[in-house]
């Protein structure tokens, strides 16, 4: 294709970001395009998966019969996030396998939050209610991004993430209306899953690598900055019917920007976290290669059956 | 039950026993859903695949929406207060009535499949039996219950016959996963004193009868999964008494970690 040719090309692809106009698998795209969705689109992907390990860690000592029942269908709902965008990955020319292979070898990055450990019931509270919040507020903005396939699978993902937080919410709300057992847990989840459910919209604007490009291609709709804004203003009023304290002394609400000015944020543990020294990184990352490794013979035998169900049909 | 001139009787007007035996005939059914439900749960988001995962943890799921419909109504049979709750959890080891088969570890892959297969074979039997059930809530229950573990039984089946027809290496862990838990099938047919009861007065199914059906499905599967039937006449025996294998009491250990740290408070 000559310069002329591809010129012409990035400007009806600019054409249609600007109109609004969804781009789809098998049109054009400029080539760093497609690899920032891949990028993208496979991070969310892998964070569902690897998200599943610090919910799954409770699935089998859920403390009644209904928690039990909800936290598996949850947990199962992220696996279900996971293969829609997988498969909405694919459309970008790459395989599940190979995605799988950059997070098994810690090429690709996942949300770093599921680096934190699960320590007790409340916290599984305290995920849907904070993570799968913040979870929310970065994910309702994709339902519009301009890939077509990742916009789609977004709609579905918000619908359950929704869900998800009012369950969570309400583990929280039986919690603080419990015992002064449970309501000291609840704190306790609060207390640690507050400032890496903020860290989790991303690092702030000056230091986020990616967000001039990204809003620009209408990939992302809203600063990390502006997302984090929009979590705290939403969750404070939401700890105050719970009755908890959010483990801010610098949280108070300005009247004048009609939002809650917060405290600093330790942008340390952070990088810490994202470089791989969380206090679950290694634990998350062996939990997922061990299950792919012991599954091998089990793919392997499908597809030796496969291939001969297709010898036969042959003869 | 297969005998419509029995005369069952409404629960209002069962005698204190009858009502204890029918209170332990459900958990007898409800401890075997239970406790391979627990067993599929420990695996989730530790699958082969995704899908998978996905689908055992769907039967896993399916599996204790049954034990909730059993649990409530043996809870309203149980009277004083007494939940679902109590019923799963705060029972002592020796009071559990699951079969062996379902408490058995998932040592890999082909043992969960394999032991998934060898229950469902015998959970649909048992289900399109008790929809004629005297008893009307445990008649509706297996109504209900049988459209979800037709979908088990087939799952579980495609999956032997895959593994089974597969790669030598697959062919071999289904090999030894059949004939390490193909003693604990035998189990499955034994009556208790609550199914001998309970059949008589046709709320319960006679066990006993689906044997033959069993085997013969069972067998005509491994057959075509290229697996051979186990010679072994030999067989384990003691979930229905509450006597369990060595692995029940971690299970429990685990599942009722909850109830027992922090007794009588609400989640």
């Amino acid at each position: 294709m000559s310069e002329a040719e591809i010129e012409k090309l990035e400007i009806a692809f600019e054409q249609k970001i600007t109109d609004d106009v969804r781009i789809e698998p098998k049109d054009w795209m400029p080539e760093k395009y497609r690899k920032t969705q891949i990028r993208q689109i496979s991070q969310h992907a892998h964070s569902e998966i690897v998200g599943m390990l610090p919910e799954g860690n409770w699935i089998s000592r859920a403390p009644s019969l209904r928690r039990k029942v909800a936290l598996l269908a949850k947990v199962q709902d992220e696996a279900g996030h996971g293969l829609y965008l997988y498969s909405a990955c694919e459309t970008l020319g790459v395989t599940r396998d190979d995605l799988y292979e950059q997070l098994h070898t810690g090429k690709a990055k996942y949300s770093s939050i599921f680096n934190y450990p699960t320590v007790s019931w409340a916290d599984m509270g305290a995920v849907g209610w904070l993570v799968d919040g913040a979870a929310i507020i970065n994910q309702i903005p994709l339902m519009n991004t301009s890939y077509g396939p990742y916009a789609r699978a977004m709609v579905r993902v918000c619908k359950e993430e929704s869900f998800h937080q009012r369950q969570g919410f309400e583990i929280m709300l039986k919690l603080a209306n419990g015992t002064e057992e449970q309501k000291e847990m609840a704190q306790d989840a609060l207390n640690r899953w507050w400032w890496p459910s903020l860290m989790m919209l991303g690092p702030t604007d000056a230091e986020s690598v990616h967000t001039e490009q990204s809003l620009r291609w209408k990939l992302k709709r809203k600063t990390n900055d502006e997302l984090r804004q929009q979590f705290i203003d939403q969750t404070v009023p939401q700890a105050e019917v719970l009755g908890l304290t959010i483990p801010d002394p610098d949280l108070k609400w300005n009247e004048e920007r009609q939002s809650y000015d917060f405290g600093p944020i330790d942008w340390d543990e952070f990088w810490q976290v994202v470089k791989g020294h969380g206090p679950c990184n290694k634990e998350r990352i062996s939990a997922r290669v061990g299950a792919w490794e012991r599954g091998e013979w089990v793919r392997d035998g499908a597809m030796a059956y496969a291939a001969k169900k297709e010898i036969k049909k042959a003869v | 039950m297969n005998d419509k001139s029995t005369n069952s009787l409404p629960l209002g007007e069962m005698s204190e026993g009858q009502r204890g035996l029918l209170y332990n005939y459900i958990l007898g059914i409800a401890d075997n859903s239970m406790i391979l439900g627990q067993r599929l749960g420990e695996l989730c988001g530790h699958g082969p695949s995704l899908e998978t995962d996905i689908a055992c943890t769907n039967v896993s799921l399916d599996l204790f929406g049954q034990v909730r419909n059993y649990f409530q109504y043996a809870a309203e049979i149980a009277g004083e207060g007494k939940t679902e709750d109590d019923i799963a959890f705060l029972r002592k080891e020796r009071e559990y009535k699951n079969v062996l088969l379902v408490e058995q570890p998932n040592t890999d892959f082909a043992y969960t499949i394999v032991r998934q297969f060898l229950f469902d074979v015998y959970h649909l039997l048992f289900l399109e039996q008790m929809q004629n059930s005297e008893d009307e809530t445990l008649a509706a229950i297996a109504k209900k219950s049988i459209k979800e573990v037709s979908y088990h039984e087939r799952f579980s089946t495609d999956w032997i016959k895959r593994l089974g027809d597969g790669s030598e290496e697959s062919q071999q862990r289904i090999q030894k996963a059949v004939d390490n838990l193909w003693t604990y099938t035998d189990e499955l047919f034994h009556q208790t004193t609550a199914d001998k009861a309970m059949v008589s007065i046709g709320v319960a199914v006679d066990v006993t009868t689906l044997k033959d059906a069993y085997y013969a499905k069972v067998n005509s599967v491994l057959e075509i999964a290229t697996i051979e039937i186990p010679e072994s006449k030999w067989f384990q025996k003691g979930g229905k008494n509450g006597v369990h294998t060595e692995h029940f009491g971690f299970l429990l250990a685990d599942m009722q970690y909850m109830q027992r740290t922090y007794p009588g408070m609400e989640w």
